[in-house]
């Protein structure tokens, strides 16, 4: 398969299954076919990951590009997505059967399923910072609707709240995209090409820095509010708790990190152009306040989905705090955490939607002795959790430990000493309250759990996935260490 | 098209635009606010049609036609609709702050964005760069209005208003950004004001009002 073919896919395979659930009457055939195109993404994420390993970069005539970084996202998008597609056949069955949602409303689901991952796909993929933004906003547009697919009081409250508030967080970085435009083409750069990222990166050093500064930070702010940093993080609990299970397990685990990957490109675009200080005080700032509110919000949570929300709020915060530190170790440790989080929020989300379809709540106090009820889910959730909170074999425990000695290497101590007491707190609120849920006595005339298979199939392979990850790892460890490398770091 | 009149006529834009983002601050009327987005847009759409022409530049004329058709046109029409068959009280914008504090801040934000324009204006010297700060002011009157406005409406009205003045900094200062991006960026803008206007019409079946005091239940 040629290269620009091959870049195409993670774009083009999911439009091709959104074209099929429009059209197609029979449920199984846009179901299976979603599942395809993830996988589908999914596999052109190695392809393209065995081309571009060694630090090359590859790219079509126009309009996308592939370095060692896009790799490591697609894989993600792709893992992530493929679990969120089979769980979503079982949601939308279950939705059909209970009468909550019309064959109507189901295909909506479907289509904008898989156009939220083609927008995805192109966020990390586009090769113009422009089409970058386009991308990011295309992925709230194509998920507003699946926020609010339930259609109560609160799904619309969240919608409006994610709608308006990532919709003012992401214009922003428009604004810091035109600005930077105009001080590319100043630098010398060609109107058609000014927005390039290898153009921009070739050019960063003669950018007017008091221009590049208003740019530079109108972006970190405005994709940091997609990336769920602070301080436009309001909406995140909402929308990720009243999203249907599948859809927050793609919100959750890969949209927070997709956007945080444009993070990355900028910060690796504001070291060069403005020196490593502009960035790295941003990211340290808004980092460190992201854990606190995070933590904070966690300990006496009350409601599963919202623990598990501002879960992945903690560990954007924990990113934050790592691509501050910028060294090699810290990045590749970040990607791997973004790596595993993905899969670990797709067990625990797609798990957490299975118990509130059972118990029509959330609430923690409603869910009961989980792990007697049900072994299965017991055990994926128990996982899951001990996966979250960083323990070995589960690969975030490698992540966060070459996160730690990378933030020492970069003579962050104070702030890594913060850092861990925070994750400590919040990890520690989260075993509580997940051992409460599993180990405890079920309350009397708790509903059966019957875990079909499409809740049970991607919740076996996800935590699967995790231990190979975190034990094997296998050409994984290098292909992070050259995204890196290719992400500016020192 | 001599080097002077260009200079008079996008100045003269420029000056419509923030005058329509002045006064969409003094109304509260949702439905005068709307004919203001209209004038804005088309004030917005000028400034490339009039560098197009200049320059004998036939595209850039065509992206100013396409904007106005979309900012002077598609989106105050979905307001307008959207307003349509609502009691006189929901048609009002529900600012928290009064006109005259909020007319105070505007002018304090018309001489911030000069100052944060600074860098840009020294950079090029052109007679639509030195006009770009007005792009500057109305995307900081929009993020105002955004945050003190509290009807479902006026919020996607703050929205269009902070757009326009991107938007305005482009064609400015730039000869708007590649068209990919600006067909891109416009695409997505159009979008998320239908979902908002979509949310609105179901906010207001749900709740009988487009009151955002009534979004409290999803709290810590």
């Amino acid at each position: 398969m040629s290269v620009s073919a091959l870049i195409a896919v993670p774009v083009g395979a999911p439009l091709v299954a959104a074209a099929v659930a429009l059209v197609s009457r029979r449920r199984s055939l846009s179901g299976w076919s979603g599942i395809a195109a993830s996988l589908a993404v999914l596999a052109a994420g190695i392809a393209i990951a065995a081309r571009v390993g060694s630090g090359h970069v590859v790219a079509d005539a126009h309009l996308l590009r592939a370095d060692a970084a896009a790799a490591v996202m697609v894989i993600v998008i792709g893992v992530v997505g493929a679990l969120a597609t089979f769980a979503g056949v079982g949601y939308l069955d279950a939705e059909l059967a209970d009468g909550a949602t019309t064959p109507a409303a189901a295909r909506q689901y479907e289509v904008l399923v898989q156009v939220f991952l083609a927008a995805m796909s192109l966020a990390v993929l586009a090769d113009n910072l422009g089409v970058v933004w386009v991308a990011v906003e295309a992925t709230t547009v194509a998920t507003a609707f699946l926020v609010g697919h339930r259609r109560t009081r609160q799904s619309l409250e969240a919608t409006w709240k994610y709608v308006v508030i990532c919709s003012l967080g992401i214009t922003l970085a428009f604004f810091g995209v035109v600005i930077l435009y105009f001080a590319s083409i100043h630098a010398g750069a060609s109107p058609t090409s000014a927005l390039d990222l290898d153009v921009l990166a070739s050019r960063a050093s003669h950018l007017d820095p008091a221009t590049a500064r208003l740019a530079v930070g109108l972006m970190l702010v405005g994709f940091g509010t997609k990336a769920g940093l602070v301080p436009f993080h309001t909406w995140l609990a909402d929308a990720h708790s009243q999203a249907p299970a599948p859809v927050s397990a793609l919100m959750s685990g890969v949209l927070l990190s997709v956007a945080f990957s444009v993070v990355l490109r900028v910060r690796a675009l504001a070291d060069s152009a403005l020196g490593p200080g502009f960035a790295r005080d941003w990211l340290l700032v808004t980092g460190l306040a992201t854990l606190l509110v995070a933590v904070s919000l966690l300990v006496a949570q009350r409601d599963l989905k919202r623990l598990l929300a501002y879960s992945s709020l903690e560990q954007m915060g924990l990113i934050a705090v790592a691509a501050a530190a910028g060294t090699r170790l810290a990045i590749a440790g970040l990607l791997l955490v973004v790596t595993a989080h993905g899969v670990v929020k797709a067990v625990l989300f797609i798990s957490a939607g299975e118990l509130q379809h059972v118990h029509g709540s959330s609430s923690i106090a409603d869910l009961t002795g989980i792990a007697a009820r049900s072994p299965l889910l017991g055990a994926a959730i128990g996982a899951g959790l001990l996966g979250l909170v960083g323990l070995p074999p589960f690969a975030l425990f490698g992540g966060e430990l070459a996160i730690a000695r990378g933030m020492a290497d970069a003579h962050l101590a104070p702030a890594l000493g913060v850092a861990l007491v925070l994750l400590v707190v919040g990890y520690a609120s989260i075993v509580n309250h997940g051992a409460a849920m599993l180990l405890g006595p079920a309350r009397a005339g708790s509903p059966a759990i019957a875990v079909t298979r499409p809740v049970a199939v991607p919740v076996v392979l996800g935590v699967a996935v995790l231990v190979v990850l975190g034990v094997v790892g296998g050409p994984y460890p290098h292909l992070l260490e050259t995204a890196a490398t290719v992400l500016g770091a020192r | 098209m001599s080097a002077h009149t260009y200079a008079t006529l996008v100045d003269l834009a420029a000056g419509a635009l923030l005058l329509s983002a002045v006064l969409v601050v003094w109304r509260r009327d949702l439905q005068a606010t709307a004919r203001l987005l209209a004038v804005q847009g088309a004030a917005l759409g000028a400034i490339p049609i009039l560098s197009g022409i200049r320059r004998g530049d036939v595209q850039l004329a065509v992206v100013g036609v396409a904007v106005v058709a979309l900012r002077a046109v598609v989106f105050p029409k979905l307001i307008a609709v959207r307003l349509r068959g609502e009691l006189a009280h929901e048609r009002e914008g529900a600012p928290l702050v009064n006109t005259t504090a909020s007319l105070l801040v505007t002018a304090t934000l018309v001489i911030v964005a000069y100052a944060l324009s600074r860098p840009l204006v020294r950079l090029d010297a052109s007679p639509a760069a030195r006009a770009a700060p007005v792009g500057y002011a109305l995307v900081l009157i929009g993020v105002f209005l955004l945050v003190t406005r509290r009807k479902a409406l006026s919020q996607v009205v703050a929205f269009l208003v902070l757009d326009n003045g991107i938007d305005a900094v482009a064609f400015l200062a730039t000869l708007g950004v590649p068209v990919v991006v600006e067909l891109g960026a416009s695409l997505d803008v159009l979008l998320a004001v239908v979902i908002l206007g979509v949310l609105a019409g179901r906010m207001h079946a749900k709740f009988g009002g487009t009151d955002l005091d009534e979004l409290r239940e999803l709290r810590e």
